[in-house]
């Protein structure tokens, strides 16, 4: 278990340095900028699936009195090789999705867009623009995309990472394959065997504030753009590379941001808003409406899978095989490699085969949402252990402690586990009141568990000492949930100076150094490292004041409780100097303190969960309501525990959504039937309960504090916790999702 | 094109007078017009009460209400919430209690809990969950929200 | 030497050999000897993350090997 560590401040739950301008309304979002003399720029959208595209006119919109700029494909680059970062892949596909070539790939794509004067004119505009399609059927089930006959997205695609180089175009973009030992043996092996097949639709990230951008473009060229964004480095580089401009010519200045969960990695937006701005000569700005979010951004991969699990009597298992198809969306780019690697992380296991596929169909590209593609292979996994679990009559905690991964076993994926709490979870579900109580009648419970890589990165910090002994922190990851908190925790504790009298911000991309999105679980580990080595910076700068003051050398000199104090055995008759009285005589001593680290912070530590839920299944309506959530999760240390209950809390929430409700529903034209909260429906406060957390802290050995990334881990788990639930409490097994209320009451009409 | 109507209604006890064209949504006209951006869009369809505003003390959302609607009505946003020596006890508790992460719906829910509390002294969960079902947060789950409108709750029953 | 571990998507790239021992004092060193023996497979190795001993790098270079060290290759991690 966790070694005590007496900390000051961390653990402890502050008020975070940014809360009061949010709850006063102040704190500026995406939409909130407004420059002088801004148009609106707006952007139209194919009415089809999937179309080649003839021609383009926009001379009708560009001749209204009003309209300033009208820009299609052919004002971008034709940009070549990746963009890098969180959201990699290639610049060509990421041009082609924020503005459509020859071809439009799903309902919803940008063809072409319009600054004007209001946003009324602008609208016209939009409606006066001629665009001539060659309609094409689209193809929208992962099934028959795979078929050598289905119609194809891309005819230069051919599938990626065959044994043998493909000879025909493909919509599979790509296919991965995972193994290891002998699958015959191992199912031969078997005393059990249970197989399932699970469907997962698409679901967006949800988000409440959709994305927004203010771009201006001065006379020499030079942008300057206002964004949301999870990542502002990332979309300069993103934008650079679509506009072919020097990333010294443009500025990204990150808004306060209303949520991303990974959707805000990658840029629709801003290089249309620059390229609008620099033709138009007048800053332009751009948000999208709700329908615009859910038909163009986002969302994450529908899914089918097959898994097939072998054990012993005793539970121990013996083999697994697993077949996983992605949606891509209209270009390449699934999350299936995680998927893949996910599916068996958090179990031992000699024998095993997976085999994934990155397809494209003709809906919006995929976006990273929160531990992309782990929720889904993780539903089918964590559905057949529990079916296991039932035929063994074994405790499903109990078969899944059997099993589990500690620090040593070979993960599926590849390496070692260095230290992980997977165990320590398990045994804190297994003891945790909330799996002792006894359910009510109509009440069903589920158990599932799940495993996340996390990721490090790139950080950048400094660390600005105020004459009067405060300090200023300067970091480039936005705030998305409390992280100036932590940042501010991380800087208390090793300073040794009040939480209160650190205050930190997010620099633009002139004013700190580059640094990686804020996700993949990343930002209290990488970038509180970095925090971390910038405080470290200025304890040695203060040591050595202290030693020029003193007279005496800087190993004379030691730091404790935010002071400098002579080091044992040292014989000077001198008054420690505490922070503030360094800084108040800085200007003799060497000017300012200023203290930074960058850094790419290597070994973040997996995160794993356990969840307990319980829920009441309506016979009559098929509504679900769950009663009771336990979310369990090693954080390794929990810096700010209040934030850290709100990542499992709010994960667990979107979930919960994405098993019981959220679907992107498709006509046959491919045409989302539901791109609004009304008929998308994510859960409300009355949908959920209370959900009760436990964190397990084992720390983890290469963060200074033992964090571990704690964002992501959170949504793999309750899709299966609650099918597993919904197994429980009605005898029946349903392998899709969402388990709404149609289907539902459909399985349990079928089971009469 | 455009035939905008004058428009005097009272916004956070101050009287103001603004132009709007006749199509414009009382959002539009607090955001674009008045500079009151605390009052968030998220959907523009009524559904997810980033835009909750009190309309005549009533929980309203603004995207569904034009901006002529507003005549002679008094209306109260984020930005109104606050008190003479400070922050209202329902920020503050939600301060306290962390019931914000990205705080987009933050200034949505914070008006929202003011009808709530305004109406229900002391409401339980159930009666808090359905109040606030109409606003919208992807972030936490409702959990500390909810807690954050308890304590609220009691701190003002104290208080009266 | 070190022990290093291909995943499936490499092998092509590696003459089909799911595990090797190279004798190399740092990673670099490593993918040096590698890209020697294989042409081309440098490329490919890139655009992965590596594991030494249970220690994932996303950006491996200057890392120091061990005599006994374990040295995984896995696609690159994202996340949201």
């Amino acid at each position: 278990m966790a070694e005590a560590v007496d900390y000051k401040i961390i653990g402890e739950r502050p008020v975070r340095p940014d809360g009061v301008d949010k709850v006063t309304g102040r704190a500026q979002y995406g939409a909130d900028l407004s420059l002088p003399n801004t148009l609106i720029g707006s952007v139209l959208r194919s009415p089809h699936a999937h179309a080649r595209i003839k021609s383009i006119d926009v001379t009708a919109a560009l001749s209204m009195q009003g309209v300033y700029a009208a820009i299609t494909s052919e004002d971008f680059a034709s940009p070549d090789g990746e963009v890098g970062g969180e959201a990699a892949g290639s610049a060509s596909d990421l041009a082609k999705n924020v503005m459509a070539t020859d071809k439009v790939l799903y309902h919803g794509h940008a063809v072409a867009a319009i600054a004007a004067s209001t946003k009324e004119i602008a609208d016209l505009a939009l409606d006066a623009i001629v665009v001539e399609y060659d309609v094409l059927e689209p193809v929208l089930d992962i099934d028959e995309a795979m078929k050598d006959t289905a119609p194809l997205l891309d005819p230069d695609c051919y599938t990626q990472n065959l044994p043998e180089k493909a000879e025909k175009p493909s919509n599979i973009a790509s296919v991965m394959q995972l193994s290891g030992g002998n699958l015959e043996e191992g199912f031969a092996a078997a005393d059990i065997i249970v197989e399932g097949e699970y469907n997962i639709p698409m679901a967006h990230q949800g988000y409440i504030e959709p994305h927004a951008c203010t771009a201006t473009v001065n006379e020499a060229g030079q942008a300057t753009v206002w964004c949301c964004t999870q990542g502002h480095f990332e979309f300069r580089s993103m934008t650079a590379a679509l506009l072919g401009m020097n990333i010294a010519d443009l500025k990204f200045i990150a808004s306060e941001i209303g949520g991303g969960f990974g959707g805000k990695t990658v840029v629709y937006l801003e290089p249309v808003a620059v390229l609008l701005s620099k033709i138009a000569g007048r800053p332009v700005k751009m948000t999208m409406s709700r329908e615009e979010v859910f038909r163009a951004t986002g969302p994450t991969s529908g899914t089918h899978c097959k898994v097939k699990v072998g054990a012993k009597k005793d539970g121990t298992l013996t083999a697994a095989s697993a077949w996983l198809a992605y949606e891509a969306g209209a270009f390449a780019g699934a999350p299936m490699g995680p998927g893949a690697m996910c599916i068996f992380a958090p179990y031992k296991l000699e024998n095993f085969f997976v085999e994934a596929f990155d397809v494209l169909v003709n809906k919006p590209k995929v976006a990273a949402y929160r531990a992309p593609g782990a929720p889904q292979s993780a539903h089918a996994m964590e559905i057949a252990l529990d079916d296991l679990a039932r035929e063994l009559e074994m405790d499903p905690i109990d078969l899944r402690l059997k099993n589990a991964v500690q620090e040593g076993d070979q993960a599926t994926y590849g390496p070692k586990f260095p230290r992980i709490g997977f165990k320590e979870c398990l045994e804190a579900a297994k003891n945790h009141p909330n799996y002792k109580t006894a359910l009510e009648e109509g009440t069903g419970r589920g158990v599932s568990a799940g495993f996340w890589f996390n990721v490090g990165m790139q950080s950048s910090a400094e660390v600005h000492v105020n004459e009067n002994g405060t300090v200023t922190l300067v970091e480039g990851n936005p705030d998305i949930g409390g992280s100036r908190a932590s940042m501010c925790i991380m800087a208390s504790e090793t300073l040794g100076i009040e939480y209160e009298s650190i205050r930190a911000m997010i620099g633009d991309t002139e004013s700190t150094g580059f640094s990686n999105v804020t996700g993949g679980s990343r930002t209290t580990f990488a970038t509180g490292m970095a925090v971390v080595q910038a405080c470290e910076d200025i304890i040695a700068q203060c040591k050595a004041r202290a030693a020029v003051t003193w007279g005496v050398d800087e190993d004379q000199v030691e730091w404790q409780d935010g002071q400098a104090i002579p080091a044992p055995g040292v014989n000077a008759d001198v008054k420690p100097l505490s922070l503030a009285d360094i800084a108040s005589q800085a200007h003799k001593t060497g000017g300012p303190l200023l203290g930074r680290a960058s850094l790419n912070a290597q070994g973040p530590g997996p995160s794993f969960a356990v969840n307990i839920c319980d829920l009441k299944v309506d016979q009559e309506t098929g509504k679900v309501d769950v009663t009771a959530f336990t979310a369990i999760q090693d954080a390794g240390k929990a810096i700010h525990p209040d934030y850290v209950e709100g990542q499992m809390q709010g994960g667990t929430s979107q979930g919960l959504g994405w098993a019981l409700n959220e679907e992107y529903i498709f006509d046959a034209n491919g045409v989302m039937e539901n791109a609004g909260f009304l008929d998308y429906r994510i859960p409300v406060a009355s949908d959920l309960p209370m959900i009760d957390c436990h964190i397990v802290e084992v720390p983890n050995p290469t963060h200074p504090f033992g964090v571990r990334g704690v964002g992501e881990t959170p949504i793999v788990t309750p899709l299966a916790a609650a099918a597993n639930a919904v197994r429980d409490a009605t005898g029946v097994r349903i392998n899709d999702l969402p388990l709404s209320p149609p289907k539902i009451l459909e399985a349990l009409d079928g089971n009469d | 094109m455009s035939n905008k109507v004058q428009i005097q209604s009272s916004v956070n006890g101050e009287i103001v007078d603004f132009l709007c064209d006749p199509q414009e949504t009382l959002l539009d006209v607090l955001r674009n017009r008045l500079s009151l951006t605390g009052t968030k869009e998220g959907c523009a369809t009524g559904d997810c009460g980033a835009c909750s505003v009190l309309l005549d003390g009533r929980l309203t959302c603004s995207c569904l209400v034009l901006g002529v609607e507003a005549v002679d009505k008094e209306i109260t946003t984020i930005e109104g919430i606050s008190e003479k020596d400070g922050l209202h006890p329902i920020q503050r508790k939600f301060l306290e209690r962390a019931a914000l992460q990205c705080g987009i719906c933050t200034p949505g829910l914070i008006v929202a809990t003011k009808a709530l509390l305004e109406k229900h002294k002391d409401p339980d969960e159930e009666t808090i969950r359905y109040w606030l079902a109409g606003n919208l947060c992807r972030c936490t789950g409702y959990d500390k929200i909810v807690r954050a409108v308890q304590d609220a709750a009691k701190e003002l029953s104290y208080e009266a | 030497m070190a022990k290093v571990i291909f995943p499936d998507h490499l092998l092509p790239f590696v003459g089909g050999n799911r595990e090797i021992n190279i004798e190399a004092k740092r990673y670099r060193e490593l993918v040096e000897i590698l890209e020697t023996r294989w042409p081309g497979c440098g490329i490919e190795l890139e655009k992965c993350a590596v594991a030494i001993d249970s220690q994932i790098y996303q950006d491996a270079f200057l890392e120091d090997l061990l005599s006994e060290s374990e040295v995984f290759f896995v696609r690159k991690i994202e996340g949201g």
